[in-house]
């Protein structure tokens, strides 16, 4: 993997407008009052019940391959002079991108790389398949000395293949509702999406218009699980703020106050999305486009905290230009918390359940109940099982 | 005990206005916020609770100048539930009836008798009215050509008997015998020759020339004389795009918001070259509906909302927009001082469009900040930067800086709020009142005393009764078709805006 770094992700150049709420789904749009109009994003459909994503190697030959239904992927155009690249975006042609092979009733596509360059200034990428990829190689290889208590598999293949499984927008009609009715601003560049007044996800670009335009394929993209988990939870209150009416006695003071009742819902909406901005994130970068450096991220994975991942493109200037982020699931964050720890002890569980302040056997149940079993002996793990039975 | 009597009083108070309320906005159709089927469960509750609790206030009702979908169901469920009718009601209810079917545009009347059939509602005062509206049409067998379904539906259904040919034509139709009567007999022609088609009315003609083959272009070239000015406005879009043909069409005849309407279904940049054509038709048709229903106005400032959810939806499509539209040019045409805040500014109103942000405190700001006589804020009552913005300003201004109401500030919603079983309000202190047509202003700007809550019960009857007095005095007309601008041109009279009030 790239070289990593740990930064904050900051909103910067960027503004909070008051939310809108739409049952248990609040949509908080982002603005952007200064627009350069020099990088900017498209969205390309892909109609294909699969996609095959081959990350290293030749478009068809064997080697590392991301498998997923990726509906959509977006061309991102730049003009590294500063001049601006809405004169020539949107208006080449391309030819249908990738392989497309028909399986039985279904179609695949097979696709080259996550971040694909396709002309001088212009590069293609899956929004969150990029994140989401370098989630799942997150300590991909397995252990590097043979320890005994891993399988074969495990010492052969390390992870592989590993899996993770999200919620497509469509999936919840409130979400869907909410996005149909939503009031796009006019300097709108994104959108925060809370359910349940949690942070699901962000979504953030560099000029309004392709916001306007990518608005509603948010429908499509992927979120964690708390987008069905808390689909039956009520309605969010409104939260409205009122009026003092001691300080009012002209016109003036009441323009003021609806003024300062705006920057209250900014400055709130901010602290409510505190789990990815101003965070501690680690960052690699993935592909560098002229001044634009394309990062992928992940936070701390601490059980405790919300845990985000995405995409994030930061100007030289520290503004934030492109930002999309998925939500971890609790589940999915043990699971990275628990890959993490071994790899910190260097995959011995002895170590890893000293750091984790608990037994080795603990362990052992803890990535089975993970979902990581594979990875141990079949008579290890059933050791473990019948002792813990045992002292029940 | 008078405490009871006057909370009693109070909560019907509270539900007319309700019910009124809904009666001017909602039509069952889908909205941008709702949808159709929570429309309809909500308005059906409505009319049920009204007509058994305050039956003769509902029959009443039907003289308020509210809009044609509330005023067919009035009448239906009125003769569907005869014998509750009180003895002392009996003759005024049975002439509301009848007034208010015939005053109904013909296709919304039939489809009532029609209804009835549907519903199984044959007692023998519907009979009655059945036979009386049919009665007062001047020329049946131009509506035998036109509804004829529905007309067989109901001369079937009352076991009613139609003079002439009518009979046998409704239940023989074209193949027994030729007819005497020319448009019968042109009718039952167009069955077989082409050329017999182009004298009968367009919609009846439409299917007869899929029936011949006839293109779509030469149909449309031939009929155009038979073409109703409703069906060629409704025409001039699909027409120009799909068969090349342009429709010669006075613009000047058409009512205000459907004309409005019509202007925003033009693209952008045709409206800007026919700027000034459809600015002037815009004038002339608010001038029209001033004539009949004029309300001198001192100084106003309109509060119009042309954002996104401005645009309707699909069964409503950008009528709140229209709306907005045509009160703009209604308000300047009938104030003595006027000027238009729209939440996304514009630099010529029929140029907007539906997009953006609901900021609606602002440009109320602005209003109030020109010291106008009246307020007329027109929106559907959702704001959402910031929200509640609007209901905080409109409080603080009415308890704190204007409690002497030097300006009065009036909310016409054209949109029906299902959950809330009325259009939504924009704070308690300011009234907001249900309008489906910008034409329906004068009326509901008189109705706001009411919904605002200052007017006791006893007023609101007295209201109710002398519309009531004025649509029966009318008595019969015979005209072909009730523009729904007439509807509310009757009431000129004692339309006084809230403004005047003071």
């Amino acid at each position: 993997m790239a070289h990593t770094e740990t930064k904050r992700i900051l909103p910067t150049g960027l503004r909070l407008a008051p939310s809108q709420v739409w049952g248990s789904i609040r949509l908080v749009p982002v603005l952007r009052d200064e627009v350069r109009g020099d990088l900017r994003f498209a969205r390309r459909t892909y109609d294909d019940d699969l996609t095959l994503v081959s990350l290293k190697g030749g478009l068809m030959e064997p080697g590392l391959k991301y498998i997923s239904y990726v509906p959509h992927g977006l061309v991102m155009g730049w003009d590294d002079r500063s001049r601006s690249a809405g004169a020539i975006f949107g208006t080449q042609l391309h030819k249908p991108e990738g392989k497309a092979l028909k399986v039985g009733p279904f179609t695949v596509r097979v696709l080259h790389r996550m971040a694909h360059r396709e002309d001088k200034n212009r590069l293609r990428l899956l929004p969150l398949h990029l994140a989401m990829e370098g989630f799942l190689a997150l300590h991909f290889g397995g252990p590097e000395v043979a320890w005994t208590e891993y399988s074969q598999e495990a010492v052969s293949r390390g992870l592989d293949p590993r899996s993770e499984w999200s919620v497509p927008g469509w999936s919840s009609t409130a979400f869907d509702e909410a996005l149909r009715i939503f009031e796009i601003h006019e300097q709108q560049v994104g959108v925060l999406i809370f359910h349940a007044d949690l942070l699901l996800s962000a979504f953030i670009v560099s000029h309004p218009e392709d916001y306007r335009a990518l608005h509603r394929a948010l429908l499509e993209d992927f979120y964690g699980d708390l987008l069905l988990q808390y689909g039956f939870l009520g309605d969010v209150p409104p939260l409205s703020l009122s009026i003092e009416d001691r300080r009012v006695s002209s016109l003036g003071d009441l323009r003021a106050a609806v003024a300062r009742m705006r920057e209250d819902w900014g400055a709130f909406q901010g602290f409510m999305a505190g789990g990815v901005f101003g965070v501690e994130v680690s960052a690699s970068t993935v592909y560098e486009a002229g001044p634009f450096h394309l990062q992928r991220f992940v936070t701390s994975l601490s059980p405790s905290e919300e845990n985000h991942l995405g995409e994030v493109i930061v100007r030289g200037d520290g503004t934030l230009e492109y930002l999309k982020t998925y939500r971890l699931s609790a589940a999915q964050t043990r699971r990275a918390y628990l890959l993490k720890q071994l790899s910190q002890a260097d995959w011995n569980l002895e170590r890893a359940a000293v750091n984790l302040k608990t037994t080795r056997n603990d362990l052992m149940l803890r990535l089975s109940n993970a979902g990581f079993g594979y990875l141990l002996k079949e008579s290890v793990l059933q050791a473990a099982l019948r002792q813990h039975q045992g002292r029940r | 005990m008078d405490a009871a009597l006057a909370r009693a009083e109070q909560v019907a108070r509270e539900d007319l206005v309700m019910f009124v309320n809904a009666c001017f906005s909602c039509t069952g159709q889908r909205e941008f916020y709702n949808d159709a089927r929570g429309q309809a469960v909500s308005i059906e509750f409505l009319h049920s609770y009204i007509l058994g609790n305050y039956r003769r206030l509902y029959a009443r009702t039907l003289a308020a100048g509210i809009n044609h979908f509330n005023q067919a169901q009035i009448i239906l469920n009125l003769l569907a539930t005869g014998k509750q009718t009180r003895a002392e009601d009996k003759q005024e209810e049975g002439a509301l009836l009848a007034a208010a079917l015939r005053a109904l545009p013909p296709q919304r009347a039939f489809r009532v008798l029609e209804v009835l059939r549907e519903r199984r509602i044959n007692n023998r005062r519907a009979r009655a009215i059945a036979q009386e509206y049919l009665e007062g049409r001047p020329d049946l067998g131009f509506d035998a050509i036109k509804y004829r379904s529905k007309l067989r539906a109901t001369v079937a259904h009352g076991h009613l008997k139609l003079g002439g040919e009518l009979n046998p034509f409704l239940f023989h139709g074209w193949r027994k015998r030729v007819y005497a009567t020319p448009l019968l007999e042109k009718f039952r022609q167009a069955h077989y020759d082409e050329s017999a088609i182009f004298e009968l009315p367009f919609t009846v003609a439409e299917g007869l020339a899929v029936k011949h083959g006839i293109p779509r272009d030469v149909f449309l070239t031939r009929i155009e004389p038979r073409l109703t000015a409703a069906e060629r406005l409704r025409l001039q879009g699909s027409a120009a795009r799909a068969d090349g043909v342009t429709l010669t069409m006075d613009l000047g005849r058409a009512p205000l918001t459907k004309l409005a309407l019509y202007v925003l279904s033009l693209k952008s940049e045709v409206r800007r070259e026919r700027r000034n054509e459809l600015h002037a038709a815009l004038e002339q048709a608010a001038a029209r509906t001033l004539r009949r229903a004029s309300v001198p106005l001192g100084r106003v400032a309109a509060v119009l909302d042309n954002s996104y959810s401005a645009s309707g939806s699909s069964e409503k499509r950008r009528r709140p927009l229209a709306v907005a539209l045509a009160a703009h040019y209604l308000l300047s045409a009938s104030a003595r001082e006027y000027r238009a805040f729209w939440t996304n500014p514009v630099e010529e109103p029929l140029l907007m469009g539906a997009r953006g942000q609901t900021d609606l405190a602002t440009p109320l700001l602005d209003a109030l900040d020109w010291m106008p006589h009246l307020v007329v804020v027109v929106s559907d009552g959702y704001d959402n930067d910031p929200p509640n913005a609007v209901a905080e300003v409109t409080r603080v201004f009415r308890t704190k800086l204007d409690p002497a109401r030097r300006t009065s500030i009036v909310h016409a919603n054209p949109v029906f709020a299902s959950e809330l079983y009325a259009p939504r309000g924009i704070g308690f202190h300011v009234p907001t009142v249900g309008v489906r047509d910008a034409e329906d202003l004068p009326t509901v700007l008189g109705f706001a005393r009411f919904a605002e809550g200052a007017a006791p019960l006893s007023e609101l009857e007295d209201y109710l009764a002398a519309r009531v007095r004025r649509l029966l005095e009318r008595g019969p007309r015979s005209q072909t078709s009730a523009e729904p601008l007439e509807a509310s041109g009757e009431v000129t009279g004692e339309a006084t805006t809230a403004g005047e009030e003071e």
